[in-house]
């Protein structure tokens, strides 16, 4: 009760709550609002008729089983990145660490032409799959590749922390009683980054699903192969088509807050845990 | 038996670091090689003609006024809305930090298509603008608003943990004995937060420089007008002019990894510190 009324001694609580909550209100909500407007100007039958047709129903399965894919990946690599960092003393481990950010340093339209000339039939990782019969570039395998490179430090960061704070005594003292190198890693390390790498993995695949710079020059975009959500959104605001623009751009922000408040869930129920052992 | 344990760990070691190698030089380093090779394809006379290109420039130049003006606003925003959030209790919080991260959780499409809706024919205020003259949408100011708007929380989530890790003891004491507003944030609550403030400026920058999704639904891609870096890129390379779209994104290249040079830098500053201060108190 004390600190309630004691943080009110602190002046400016009008002005700063004011401007804040005016400029969220012109800058956010109003335009953000503009989606459910427009997505109400379609009846419930034109609404289902614009989400179930064919090609967006298809853009979302390559959406979100491409952001799946990605985020599979670099929660593999993630665990095995950060590990190595934390744990591992050899040479160019600082420059390991700087690398992790560059995907999210450089701008998303200059890692997608880059991965284009890497990844298409003359490219010089692209001749290598060509060999094979594997098209890269202008396929989802691209989109896979793309949504990788973007999402590489999601996991990383997330699970460094919490692996800097494991003592490494406790995996000696475990390996010592003679427990298998995966036997101490699946359930000593594993259950205490598991929060890190599934909130880190969420960040990652949230961000696959949205992402269009770095997709856009490899996907090809080919209605029912390559178009992926936000792709179809671009063409349909280019077609005029608001309102059914806006009915997928709903159903996508849908998607993000679910994903959002589940590893919200995730990260308050583990905070509990950690509390309830103190 | 230890010794076995010891060499079957040296080996598990060097697997997963050159695991952990191979995946970031594939994935990494040869983007970041591809762009310089590709820069240079036809010599470095082309390359030099193409970053000098007059629409290069004046892409360069429009890109540098969007960061310039999302660094101010994501500043001024951050350091009010952070004040608000963590120096007074209030309820409703916890809504006005998630509306807050609204902007870097949803796609770029989606963020520049709001404004499309905003500003655009249909919507309500492009009555009043088209009165008084003023485009914004396929116009400069949109790609500027959008810009800002896609990076207006990047001083706030820098600076908010550190501010609630901190308590507010210190600023009502300093309230207590009759300072006012101003003189608490600039004495006490601005010194602590500098250095995350200065971080979330350099994130910001950086995104706004890249920034293309929510900038290509807006900007409606007018050469010499309202083509940022980023669209410029998109534009040549669209038009087959492979070597020039890789010499324009050089600059970009060179541009964002200064800024993550610089950010790595004030990272290690502020982990010193931080070690300084706990030395101190230890």
């Amino acid at each position: 009760m004390e600190s309630i009324s004691s943080k009110k001694i602190i002046p400016g609580l009008r002005l700063t709550f004011g401007i804040t909550v005016a400029i969220l209100g012109l800058l956010v909500i109003l335009p953000l609002s503009y989606i459910v407007i427009y997505t109400l100007k379609l009846s419930p039958g034109e609404f289902f008729e614009v989400i179930f047709t064919k090609r967006v129903l298809t853009s979302f399965w390559i959406s979100i089983s491409t952001a799946l894919i990605a985020t599979l990946i670099n929660t593999v690599m993630g665990i095995i990145i950060a590990f190595v960092i934390v744990r591992y003393e050899f040479p160019g481990k600082k420059l390991m660490d700087g690398l992790i950010e560059i995907p999210f340093a450089l701008p998303t339209a200059v890692a997608g032409i880059s991965l284009t000339a890497l990844y298409r039939e003359n490219g010089v990782l692209g001749r290598f799959f060509h060999h094979f019969g594997i098209p890269v570039a202008y396929s989802r395998f691209g989109i896979v590749i793309a949504l990788t490179f973007v999402s590489i430090p999601y996991v990383v960061r997330s699970v460094q922390p919490v692996l800097q704070n494991i003592d490494p005594s406790i995996e000696e003292a475990a390996s010592s009683m003679g427990a298998s190198r995966f036997r101490t890693f699946s359930k000593v390390i594993f259950p205490e980054i598991a929060p890190a790498v599934f909130s880190g993995a969420a960040l990652a695949f949230g961000r696959c699903l949205g992402e269009y710079g770095s997709v856009v020059f490899i996907a090809g975009n080919m209605p029912f192969k390559t178009e992926i959500l936000p792709l179809i959104i671009m063409s349909k605001l280019q077609e005029f088509s608001y309102s059914e623009a806006s009915a997928i751009a709903f159903v996508m922000l849908i998607i993000s807050f679910l994903i959002l408040m589940i590893s919200n869930i995730v990260a308050s129920h583990n905070i509990r845990i950690k509390g309830g052992v103190s | 038996m230890e010794r076995q344990n010891k060499n079957e760990s040296t080996v598990l070691k060097w697997v997963l670091i050159i695991i952990a190698a191979v995946f970031l030089f594939i994935m990494v380093i040869m983007p970041l090689g591809m762009v310089v090779a590709g820069s240079f394809a036809k010599g470095l006379k082309y390359y030099i003609a193409s970053i000098t290109d007059k629409y290069t420039l004046k892409a360069l130049l429009l890109t540098l006024r969007a960061t310039i003006a999302s660094v101010i606003c994501t500043s001024v925003f951050g350091l009010i809305a952070a004040w608000a959030v963590t120096r007074y209790s209030f309820p409703g919080k916890k809504i006005i930090k998630s509306i807050i991260d609204i902007p870097v959780t949803i796609s770029p499409v989606i963020c520049g298509m709001i404004f499309l809706l905003l500003f655009g024919r249909q919507g309500l205020i492009y009555p009043i603008l088209n009165k008084i003259g003023i485009d914004v949408i396929f116009a400069v100011p949109g790609i500027i608003i959008v810009t800002v708007f896609v990076t207006l929380p990047m001083v706030f989530r820098e600076i908010v943990p550190v501010l609630e890790a901190r308590g507010t003891e210190e600023e009502e004491a300093a309230a207590m004995m009759g300072a006012s507003g101003w003189t608490i944030f600039t004495r006490i609550t601005f010194p602590s937060i500098k250095w995350p403030f200065i971080y979330g400026m350099i994130l910001s920058a950086s995104r706004a420089m890249g920034e293309f999704g929510a900038v290509s639904v807006i900007s409606g891609h007018l050469r010499g007008l309202t083509n940022t870096l980023p669209l410029h890129v998109e534009m040549l390379f669209n038009e087959f002019n492979t070597t020039e779209a890789f010499a324009v994104s050089s600059v970009l290249v060179i541009l964002s990894i200064a800024l993550l040079i610089l950010r790595l830098v004030l990272q290690y500053i502020s982990k010193k510190k931080i070690q300084k201060i706990q030395e101190v108190t230890d």
